[in-house]
């Protein structure tokens, strides 16, 4: 089983520049600038059909595509390595233990949108990755792999790594763009889209670090075998991640669409004695439960968007049947009040109340009332009511929560306390 | 007044960007790197030197949690309180910590040695629950870790 993304990283190592090369790294950057012109990378990874791995999901190639190709200016590419949704460690694995790759494919991407500036946006929790990146960046650039005429070719590249000061806003694409310009990190009205008017007005793509680091293998290996890789119609491996009470929680590189009960019991070894499993996030906080119903869902975009949920990151969130449903919601929503930019009425509004409600429910203070309230906001904070995808995403918990554990719900007003009663807030 | 060697910092983040005030978020890293706060004098500092008004560098500043416009202790720590963290039991780390150190969230202890803060999702879920002091990861933590931890740090 291949892995492509993976498989050279060792444990608690890094990669360093000549470990890359040893390895092929490199190879498909001197192979596009050889021999391929920018439109010939930008059509080779829209036929891979590779999809954003950030959690939308939108087909990278045909992102790139939109990119204006003979305007005068400059025009940007962004690595959005701003790990920050819960549940999700991925790129981590992959910054650490790989940068190179990462650069690589940065590379890449940005010779196919004719990019002569990028930037790592990485999460300022990631220390050990920061050291890694600048230490890369430093290599690349005496290699010659960064810089003017890269490989004496009539292309250039400046790549500068940006540390950020924390909030999860910035991983959403437009804000990114803002606190990458000095601002606050708040979201921007699209359209424009970033890949006509992004960073200081200028065409930019901003892509997920899993996403860019596939890059050079596609260079190199091609569309189709790409494609299979995959057990489904979306490309590719994916990395996926368990954590909650199973008993081997951790990150794997695997083909797109293993099941979810693949996921749990052959990798992540299943429940922990004592614990049984009620339901999971599949992607991060801001997806919809799952259930035992759904434990042979394909883990591809099709599939569990099908199911009623989505992919988001791949990375699992395990609710185990001694764990309170209503508080494990709350503490998801708590997180999601506090990372509320404050831009847009229902999101800055709405998420501290629903937190409120949740609190009170679990308090014992819940009405029937209050259930009627959750309801109405997972319509009131859903698409298209809202600026960006924080609130939306926030209530997707929310209402498969209120859909699949209604029953604790109801308990919590009925017995005027929490049946649970061993976790505090 | 901001020192010599934080305006050469600053200025050499200057050339990156196509307009000065693209630079106050490395700005503000920078002072706070040096002074581990960002007071109201710096603010107005930052801004005369990128030509902005103390209120916009300010609305910046107060923006991201991991700038600190109040004093805090010569270590932080940020406790991971996200879902992964609080299924696998996080809240007997946070109570150990406040045990031990004798504060609450958003204070710091008398000696000045810890400021404690909740923070969220630290991105190392599969081996929760985790926390940072300072600059560095500490992962699958129990109660009885804790004070060994807070040892290491004078």
């Amino acid at each position: 089983m291949e892995a492509p993304l993976t498989s050279d990283i060792q444990p608690g190592l890094s990669l360093d520049l000549r470990a890359y090369e040893a390895l092929g790294g490199y190879q498909a950057l001197r192979k596009a600038l050889q021999q391929m012109t920018p439109q010939e990378v930008t059509a080779l990874i829209k036929e891979s059909n590779l999809r954003g791995r950030g959690g939308a999901g939108f087909s990278t190639g045909m992102k790139w595509s939109f990119v204006p190709m003979n305007v005068k200016g400059p025009k940007y590419l962004i690595a959005n390595a701003d790990e920050m949704e819960p549940g999700t460690f991925k790129d981590r694995w992959l910054l650490e233990g790989n940068p190179h790759q990462l650069i690589e494919g940065m590379i890449l991407s940005a010779y196919a949108i004719q990019a002569n500036i990028s930037f790592v946006f990485l999460r300022w929790a990631y220390k050990e990755a920061a050291v890694v990146i600048r230490k890369a960046l430093s290599e690349a650039y005496a290699a010659g792999y960064l810089g003017n005429n890269i490989l004496g070719k009539d292309f250039s590249l400046e790549m500068h790594l940006h540390t950020g000061v924390g909030r999860y806003m910035c991983g959403e694409e437009t804000a990114l763009l803002n606190s990458l310009e000095g601002k606050r990190a708040v979201p921007r009205a699209k359209p424009p889209f970033p890949q006509i008017s992004g960073l200081f007005g200028h065409p930019t793509i901003v892509n997920n670090v899993e996403t860019l680091s596939f890059i050079p293998h596609i260079v190199n290996k091609g569309a189709a075998w790409f494609q299979s890789l995959s057990r489904t119609g979306d490309g590719g491996t994916k990395i996926y991640g368990v954590s909650g009470r199973v008993n081997k929680p951790g990150a794997w590189e695997l083909p797109m669409g293993v099941t979810m009960r693949e996921l749990l019991e052959d990798y992540a070894g299943g429940m922990q004695n004592g614990y049984r499993f009620r339901g999971a996030l599949p992607g991060g906080a801001s997806t919809d439960f799952l259930t035992s119903d759904h434990l042979d869902t394909p883990m591809d975009f099709t599939a569990v968007a099908a199911a009623g949920s989505r992919l988001g990151t791949g990375t699992m969130v395990v609710l185990d049947d001694q764990t309170c449903p209503v508080g494990f919601v709350h503490n998801l929503e708590h997180f999601f009040a506090q990372e509320s930019c404050g831009f847009c009425t229902p999101c800055r509004e709405g998420l501290p109340w629903t937190e409120k409600i949740l609190y009170a429910l679990e308090q014992g203070h819940g009405t029937e009332e209050d259930l009627v309230q959750l309801e109405m906001h997972t319509h009131l904070l859903g698409p298209g009511n809202t600026f960006c995808a924080l609130a939306p995403g926030a209530m997707e918990p929310l209402q498969s929560a209120l859909k699949y554990f209604r029953e604790d719900f109801e308990q919590h007003v009925h017995e005027k306390k929490c049946p649970y009663g061993n976790h505090t807030h | 007044m901001l020192t010599q060697t934080e305006i050469s910092k600053i200025e050499h983040e200057l050339q990156h960007v196509p307009v000065r005030k693209a630079a106050v978020i490395e700005a503000l890293k920078i002072v706070q790197e040096q002074r581990r706060w960002v007071s109201d004098e710096n603010v107005e500092d930052i801004a005369a030197l990128l030509g902005m008004s103390a209120d916009e560098v300010d609305s910046v500043a107060t923006f991201y949690n991991l700038i600190f416009r109040q004093p805090v202790g010569r270590h932080v720590i940020l406790v991971c309180d996200s879902i992964s963290c609080w299924v696998m039991g996080y809240e007997n780390i946070r109570k150990t910590l406040m045990e031990l150190l004798q504060i609450k969230y958003g204070q710091t202890t008398p000696d000045g040695r810890f400021t404690l803060l909740p923070n969220p999702c630290l991105g190392t879920c599969d081996h929760a629950p985790a926390l940072m002091v300072d600059q560095d990861l500490y992962r699958d933590l129990n109660e009885k870790n804790i004070g060994e931890i807070l040892d290491k740090y004078e």
